[in-house]
């Protein structure tokens, strides 16, 4: 086996040990090309099923593009789609104006706490990989959240020999990292190699592409010609700028994301 | 770059230079993102503090302020050779799990040591750790050689003690590199501080470890992680831990010995591919030719070759649990899928891992390593883990954590193997006991609520067929409670257990020619289902009285218990009633006299199992 289906392997292990070991679980669709390929990992698991929800907590300020993607996605796949939506928040005018990281915390982390406590899930899919952050680096593949939704990063569960931790207490819930260890040129040769669909707005036009996908007030596009999925794994294979470089929440303190992330986020 | 990464995890006492270690070797491979250093200096400066290699890993608020690593990460990087995954580990005591999580996933490692304090207790421990985990190439690095003015003299002296150390465990580490993590000495070349040292650098030695071999050419085991009915076909899916699959490979399934043949391996078709084989490392799902019961936790194998059973496993463990490990503790035992109720029945040598000594019996200390024995209620399946790690390997669990792992030496009073159970041939068949008899023999499974009526129908049809000249009995639930299964209670797992037995029990006699008849609640779905795989001439009957007329008789007062939280667990009122599917007979006593109920049952009795019955049809 070469190293994308070691990966690929991993993660249908994951997919199957979550769905056999809990009860209530869905997946986190954010619409960017980690959750389709999540998404494409979970049909092979499931041999062309997705026997689960996909969550797409919606914070009204995503690119368009990518809700006119979602939705003939869902379509075209027949996902049973549950959309959240932090809707007191927003009627109270809640925008990064109020400063990213709290509009962040409000609309995505407290969305998400909604929609799971609404439908009482006690595991919840998350295609976060360990390159593209120094906390998510330190993630467990099945990692514990308390009833707050919390992480308490300074005290993780040991985690070995692909023995989940899958007993926790009522009113908790489990994140599941399927991606935890790709990269991001190993999704791009992963979705290559499989011909995964993707936003169009991942390929370069008038010389920028985004390379990473959150809401448009936060997310800048790069500097780019890579125009295909070919040239985009050409750019990363030497590219030293990261991949989040784009992403402005990350940026306002040293340990924002850090504390977005203890507080419940992704 | 389609090569596998080699895993590689960096261990060794706290503040020994781990995770400047791990920040410098990305510095040299260029495996650090533009701007990063520039970063990392703002973010030390702010603090007042001189730059910090370590903080490239050392993410956290908590490890910045307190200058230690608190939790295990991993990085990619790149040589020339090869792609890598580095795994820094935190070295502090306290933190020892998370060290365990980072060293299980290598096949190397490196450990760090300090020139100036030279093999302190982690060094130790790690060590012996990464020994025990089965990672057998380790390169040491002896670090912070600017401390001790690049003496030769004192590289000397902790390259000899480490290596005697590590010779007391049987490891011989393949280099011992001086350097300066820090200062970027002998990491990616050589450095004019060493002009002694003719030796590899660190990027060197690691570019020397051999990847670990496949487990491709070891037997077959591929433990079942879950069955699936999507549509009308059972599609079994789990891991090939190790060996090949192909299709038309026929497959025992340990523990029930039950055998059928691979149909088809199944793959979703967005990858258009037909696949007929597959191996180790791969997950993969598939259907059998047999209908035969498959159940998670069960490991398929070739025959002939299968795994181990024992109901008692000797192992040498870690433990991690916050308070200490005494006999007597009971625990769950998570070993490939399977999951088993076990008791520590001794310990037998906890380990002093400094000393390399040990003592025999007493407690196991947090992060203590000890050999125990463990008793299980059912057979474990297994392979030492010196002959396949992958099923020889298990972690502990109690509540909700896990608290420790353990790697599996040897079973103690083995089962035969699953393959071999049925081994023994009977001179007498079972063609010639039924034709003494006049009937054949066979369990009929009665399953309804507590006072359904089980147990007065089962009472009174053996009375009439005993008059009639059969030879047949009755297993009930109260009796076998008071023998058989007097040290189960009402949990799942008693549960289950107990049904096993009776089952097992139930399935002898069958054999030996009797008609069985058993009243048991048995309440779950997937407990009758392993009754029905055990053996031939199975009948499950649904004794269908409703819960509201149940409680209604209540013969024995045991709903009003119930109700009133008296009676924990209690089927129909705090615990679950799984109905039958499809039961070969539904006894539906609602409205009818026990009689009618009686005379239905040893209608359809006969109808199956009398000779002259059978003759006539
Ligand atoms: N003088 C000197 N100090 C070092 C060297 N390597 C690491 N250190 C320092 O030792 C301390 C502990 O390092 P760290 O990497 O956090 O240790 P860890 O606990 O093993 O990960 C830090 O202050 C480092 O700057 C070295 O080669 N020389
Ligand atoms: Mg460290």
């Amino acid at each position: 086996m070469n190293d994308l289906d070691v990966l690929e392997s991993q993660s249908i292990h994951i997919f199957r040990e979550a769905f056999n070991r809990l009860d209530k679980i869905a997946m986190l669709w954010s619409i960017g090309k980690d959750s389709n390929v999540m998404l494409w990992l979970a049909k092979k698991a499931f041999l062309g099923h997705v026997p689960f929800p996909v969550i797409h907590v919606d914070t009204t300020h995503k690119i368009p593009e990518m809700i006119a993607f979602r939705d003939r996605v869902a379509r075209e796949w027949d996902l049973p789609m549950i959309v959240g939506k932090n809707e007191a928040a927003l009627a109270a005018g809640m925008g990064p104006g109020q400063g990213r990281v709290t509009c962040c915390s409000a609309l995505k982390t407290e969305g998400l706490k909604q929609v799971l406590s609404e439908h009482g899930f006690t595991g919840v899919f998350a295609g976060i990989r360990r390159d593209e952050e120094g906390t998510r680096a330190k993630e467990r593949v099945f990692s514990p959240r308390n009833e707050q939704a919390e992480w308490d990063v300074r005290d993780q569960p040991p985690e070995f020999w692909d023995q989940f931790k899958t007993d926790f207490a009522p009113g908790t819930h489990l994140r599941i990292h399927p991606l935890l260890a790709w990269t991001e040129l190993d999704v791009w040769r992963y979705i290559r190699r499989e011909g995964i669909p993707v936003v169009e707005l991942y390929f370069a036009k008038d010389g920028r592409r985004y390379r990473s996908l959150g809401c448009a007030p936060c997310t800048g596009s790069i500097e780019s010609t890579a125009s295909t999925v070919d040239e985009i794994i050409a750019e990363l294979a030497t590219t030293k700028v990261s991949e989040r470089s784009g992403r402005a929440q990350d940026k306002e303190s040293e340990d924002a994301f850090e504390r977005l992330r203890a507080g419940g986020y992704m | 770059m389609s090569q596998n990464p080699l895993s590689i995890v960096v261990v060794g006492h706290v503040d020994h230079g781990k995770s400047t270690l791990v920040g410098r070797v990305l510095h040299e491979t260029g495996a650090l993102p533009e701007g990063k250093v520039e970063y990392l200096r703002e973010v030390c400066d702010k603090r007042g503090m001189p730059f910090e290699w370590a903080f490239v890993m050392d993410a956290l608020q908590a490890e910045r302020d307190q200058g230690i690593t608190i939790d295990t990460s991993r990085i990619r990087f790149a040589t020339a050779q090869r792609p890598y995954i580095l795994i820094d580990a935190p070295g502090h005591k306290e933190f020892l799990k998370n060290m365990i999580t980072g060293a299980a996933s290598a096949e190397a490692a490196v450990l760090v040591i300090d020139a100036d304090e030279g093999v302190r207790e982690q060094s130790r421990r790690h060590g012996y750790l990464l020994h025990l985990l089965g990672l057998e190439q380790i390169a040491v690095a002896v670090n912070k050689m600017d401390l001790v003015g690049w003496s030769e003299d004192r590289f000397r002296a902790v390259k000899a003690e480490i290596e005697a150390y590590l010779a007391g465990i049987g490891v011989r580490p393949t280099h011992v590199v001086p350097v300066s993590a820090r200062g970027g000495d002998n990491i990616a070349g050589p450095s004019a501080n060493s002009p002694w040292y003719k030796g590899p650098s660190v990027l060197a030695a690691l570019d020397g470890f051999e990847p670990l071999a496949q487990s491709e050419d070891l037997p077959l085991r591929l433990p079942v992680q879950d069955v699936y009915k999507f549509d009308h076909r059972r599609i079994v899916a789990g891991r090939i831990e190790s060996g090949r699959l192909k299709v038309g490979d026929t497959l025992v399934f340990a523990q029930s010995g039950a055998s059928a043949k691979v149909a088809t391996i199944e793959d979703w078709a967005g990858a258009n591919l037909t696949r007929v084989a597959a191996e180790a490392g791969r997950s993969v799902a598939f259907t059998l030719d047999d209908q035969i019961f498959v159940e998670r936790g069960q490991i398929a194998h070739l025959g002939g070759e299968g795994p181990a059973l024992s109901h008692e496993i000797r192992a040498r463990v870690f433990w991690l649990g916050k308070a200490p490990l005494a006999e007597g503790a009971r625990l769950k035992l998570k070993l490939a899928t399977a999951e088993h109720q076990v008791e520590v029945v001794a310990v037998e040598r906890v380990i002093d891992v400094a000393e390399l000594a040990s003592r025999r019996g007493g407690e196991v200390e947090r992060n203590a390593v000890a050999e125990l024995v463990f008793r299980s209620r059912t057979p474990v399946a297994f392979d030492p883990f010196s002959a396949n790690p992958k099923v020889g390997r298990f972690v502990l669990v109690d509540g909700y954590d896990i608290v420790g792992g353990g790697v599996v030496a040897e079973g103690v009073q083995k089962l035969p193997k699953s393959d071999n159970i049925f081994a023994v041939d009977h001179k007498v068949t079972a063609a010639t006991r039924a034709a003494a008899n006049g009937h054949g023999g066979g369990v009929v499974w009665l399953t309804g609520l507590s006072g359904a009526g089980k147990s007065t129908i089962a009472m009174e049809v053996e009375r009439r067929l005993f008059l009639k000249g059969w030879q047949v009995t009755v297993l009930d639930g109260d009796n076998v409670r008071h023998g058989l299964c007097s040290d189960l209670g009402f949990s799942p797992e008693d549960r289950a257990e107990n049904i096993r037995r009776v089952g097992e029990v139930a399935h002898l006699f069958a054999q030996a020619g009797l008609l069985v008849v058993t009243a048991f609640i048995s309440p779950y779905r997937a407990d009758r289902d392993r009754v029905r795989a055990m053996g031939e001439g199975f009948h499950e009957v649904h004794v269908a009285t409703g819960l509201d007329e149940c409680e209604r008789r209540d013969p024995k007062g045991l709903y009003r218990k119930a109700r009133a939280g008296a009676i924990p667990e209690f089927t129909g009122v705090s615990a679950p009633y799984e109905a039958p599917v499809d039961p070969e007979l539904v006894l539906d006593t609602a409205g009818r006299s026990v009689d009618q109920s009686v005379e239905e049952l040893v209608a359809y009795i006969e109808k199956r199992f009398s000779l002259s019955a059978r003759r006539r049809a």
